[in-house]
């Protein structure tokens, strides 16, 4: 493991790190987390076990375990990475073993909104650039300055223009997307709306 | 942009705020928790010194780390048991409802909140779990959240949401016989693929859906996820509201009258506009079974595995993938594959109408010699219902073993897993890689009624030469 995990916080605007391919399209959070790990009342210990059945089978040839990559912090995947189960748990491994970003074709959305919570910037890039840059990490390494208010990715020699979900680039940029207070700010307008549905209302019997 | 669907008007009613990056601020009318994705979220609103904003608008249930084989306390498993005393405890601390075992009401949390009345038109319903979507059978707009998110609802019932556009998947005429929701479920993912709902909100409508049951509609809308889509809905109708009269939590007398009418008003206008509309012929599908490892990889009873150059190019990498992982050769029959382990249960089909369909296959027969075959009922109250009319008889005389409620193998975090590379035919919803508990046991999707003629055949069989 490397050195001590520390959560992010607050406005996040630029991050700098090595790349780590990780080839495949529908990789789903159980293969990210297998559910056994769940069992956990906190997520301080899952960074260990990110990916832990698929890189068993590979006895140690996983991406996650070559020595080489051992200080990636920005993940590279291919197509609908982190379908399935809604379970947070898989980013917050994921940030325990040192992701910082993650770069994909695409993203399936539970994953996405779970990235954002807990302030993993998710990208996107067409699929041809993905490739250029998984064929590149394979040989080499590729160190990329990530830019997030003009989306933008920089290696040595060549740059990429993410493409990132407006609203979320705001809220990384604001430091918003750590939500709750933001949300609290609207207290009244909560209590508000709870007032006027009309559910609340005929619901009198509710538990 | 779709306008005047069922989900741009739900939306619009639950809509507090534009937030300040773009995104809106989504009020949440129904919050359900269970023991795996809450624990973190309290520690949180505990670290942030924050309250429950509405403990009335959450209920929480236990039911991915239950045993179901023997469900005294303390459980055998000690992290299994301090998960539930946990949420014990933060249930008891933020004064939340709390169906334990043996309450009575304690079950997967999709078959619970619809049998108590819980789940209504016109919610907006969240929970720490993807088939949340589930809920959308009943024309509310529902979808599975993570930890932080179930924390921000727990503080401030509401979360920031990026509207979704909406796809309507007509279906017509109806399904033929031995032919089920799982089946149709199954259809749509493998022909819009897993990824297609991404960005989208699924609305199932058509002849063919307003025909099913509410449990049916509920299989339906709870892949939904599978296909990427993380919410799934269905206008209600007079079935809907048959279904959640004189349920437990259900409003009563005048306020059923009041509920009644603005239910009725809640549906998408016949001019509504959709962002993609998808149609096809729900009389055309014919029992189904997955072969790989995504739900979208999946053929009819008598189809092959696909050929890799029949498929389009973005499925190559995967089918490749499920071939080795699956061990099967491409072209080969899914008929007959045999079986070592048969599954019915789950929040996709582990119902009451489930367990009767597949009662009616198992009856006077026998599971095969080879096979080991369990039920789980989805919930407490599904369980009562099928001993009342001896469903569990028909189930424990065939050779199937008769389990207490929870999500066991669908998931299993409990102890019902797969062994080595067992291949399972199992009524649930995932067959991804290791998902049903061993890193290389096989998961084949299918019906609960499927799963019933491979357990007496000991391979996968087609219902419909048992029902006739």
């Amino acid at each position: 493991m490397k050195s001590e995990f520390t959560p992010p916080i607050g406005k996040i605007s630029n991050m700098n790190g090595q790349c780590i391919s990780l080839i495949g399209n529908d990789i789903d959070t159980d293969r990210i987390i297998p559910a056994r790990f769940l069992k956990c009342v906190n997520f301080d210990s899952l960074g260990e076990s990110v990916f832990e059945d698929d890189r068993k089978t590979l006895k140690g040839k996983h991406p996650f375990d070559l020595e080489e990559n051992k200080n990636a912090s920005i993940l590279v995947v291919n197509s609908n990475f982190g379908c399935g189960s809604s379970r947070e748990h898989a980013p917050q491994a994921l940030m325990r073993w040192g992701i910082k970003a993650i770069i994909g074709e695409s993203f399936a959305d539970i994953f996405y909104s779970n990235c954002i919570a807990i302030g993993i910037p998710c990208f996107t890039l067409p699929k041809k650039s993905i490739e250029e840059i998984q064929n590149y990490c394979d040989n080499q390494f590729l160190f990329l300055e990530i830019d997030l208010k003009n989306s933008l990715a920089k290696s040595k020699d060549s740059n990429f223009n993410l493409e990132i979900k407006e609203s979320s680039r705001k809220m990384f940029l604001t430091g918003e997307w750590d939500a709750t207070s933001t949300l609290l700010d609207n207290k009244n307008l909560i209590e508000n709306k709870f007032n006027q549905l009309p559910y609340i209302k005929f619901n009198t019997n509710f538990l | 942009m779709s306008q005047d669907t069922l989900f741009d008007k739900v939306w619009d009613l639950h809509k507090v705020s534009s937030l300040p990056g773009g995104s809106d601020q989504i009020f949440i009318g129904l919050h359900l928790i269970h023991e795996v994705t809450s624990p973190q979220a309290f520690g949180a609103l505990k670290d942030k010194k924050l309250k429950v904003k509405f403990p009335d608008r959450t209920v929480a249930t236990v039911d991915h780390i239950v045993p179901t084989d023997n469900q005294s306390r303390p459980f055998k498993d000690t992290l299994a048991e301090q998960m539930i005393e946990t949420l014990e405890k933060n249930c008891l601390e933020h004064k939340i409802k709390f169906f334990n075992i043996g309450s009575g009401n304690q079950g997967i949390v999709h078959v619970v909140a619809p049998e108590l009345g819980l789940t209504q038109p016109g919610m907006t319903i969240a929970c720490g779990d993807s088939h949340t979507s589930t809920h959308g059978a009943f024309g509310s707009i529902a979808f599975g959240i993570g930890t932080s998110q179930v924390r921000d609802v727990l503080a401030t019932q509401t979360l920031p949401m990026n509207k979704l556009k909406v796809r309507q998947i007509w279906c017509d005429n109806k399904l033929s016989k031995g032919v089920y929701a799982k089946d149709l479920v199954l259809n749509i993912i493998n022909k819009l693929g897993v990824k297609a709902g991404v960005g989208f909100a699924y609305e199932f409508a058509g002849p063919a859906i307003h025909g099913l049951s509410m449990e049916e509609r509920m299989t339906i809308c709870n892949m939904s996820i599978e296909g990427g889509a993380r919410c799934g809905y269905i206008n209600p109708d007079e079935k809907t509201f048959s279904y959640i009269k004189n349920k437990l939590c259900a409003p009563k007398n005048e306020n059923w009258d009041k509920a009644l009418r603005w239910w009725k008003s809640l549906k998408s206008d016949e001019n509504s506009i959709y962002d993609d509309v998808i149609k096809l012929d729900a009389s055309k599908v014919e029992p189904t079974v997955t072969w790989g490892i995504t739900p979208g990889q999946s053929i009819s009873i008598n189809e092959q595995i696909p050929l890799l150059d029949d498929l389009p190019p973005n499925d190559k990498l995967v089918a490749k993938e499920a071939y080795e992982y699956m061990s099967f050769k491409p072209g080969q029959l899914i008929k007959d594959t045999p079986v070592d382990v048969c599954f019915i249960g789950s929040c996709t089909n582990g119902r009451i109408s489930d367990l009767r369909v597949a009662a009616k296959v198992l009856r006077g027969k026998k599971v095969s010699k080879n096979v080991k075959a369990f039920a789980v009922p989805g919930s407490e109250k599904v369980a009562t219902e099928a001993k009342q009319e001896g469903i569990d008889q028909i189930f424990k005389d065939s050779g199937f073993q008769w389990r207490e409620p929870g999500c066991s193998m669908c998931l299993a975090m409990n102890p019902d897993k797969l062994i080595g590379n067992q291949v399972s035919a199992s009524s649930s919803n995932r067959n991804f890689k290791g998902r049903q508990g061993s890193p290389s046991g096989r998961t084949l999707l299918m019906s609960p009624a499927m799963v019933a003629a491979a357990a007496i055949n000991g391979k996968v069989s087609d219902v419909r030469e048992f029902i006739n």
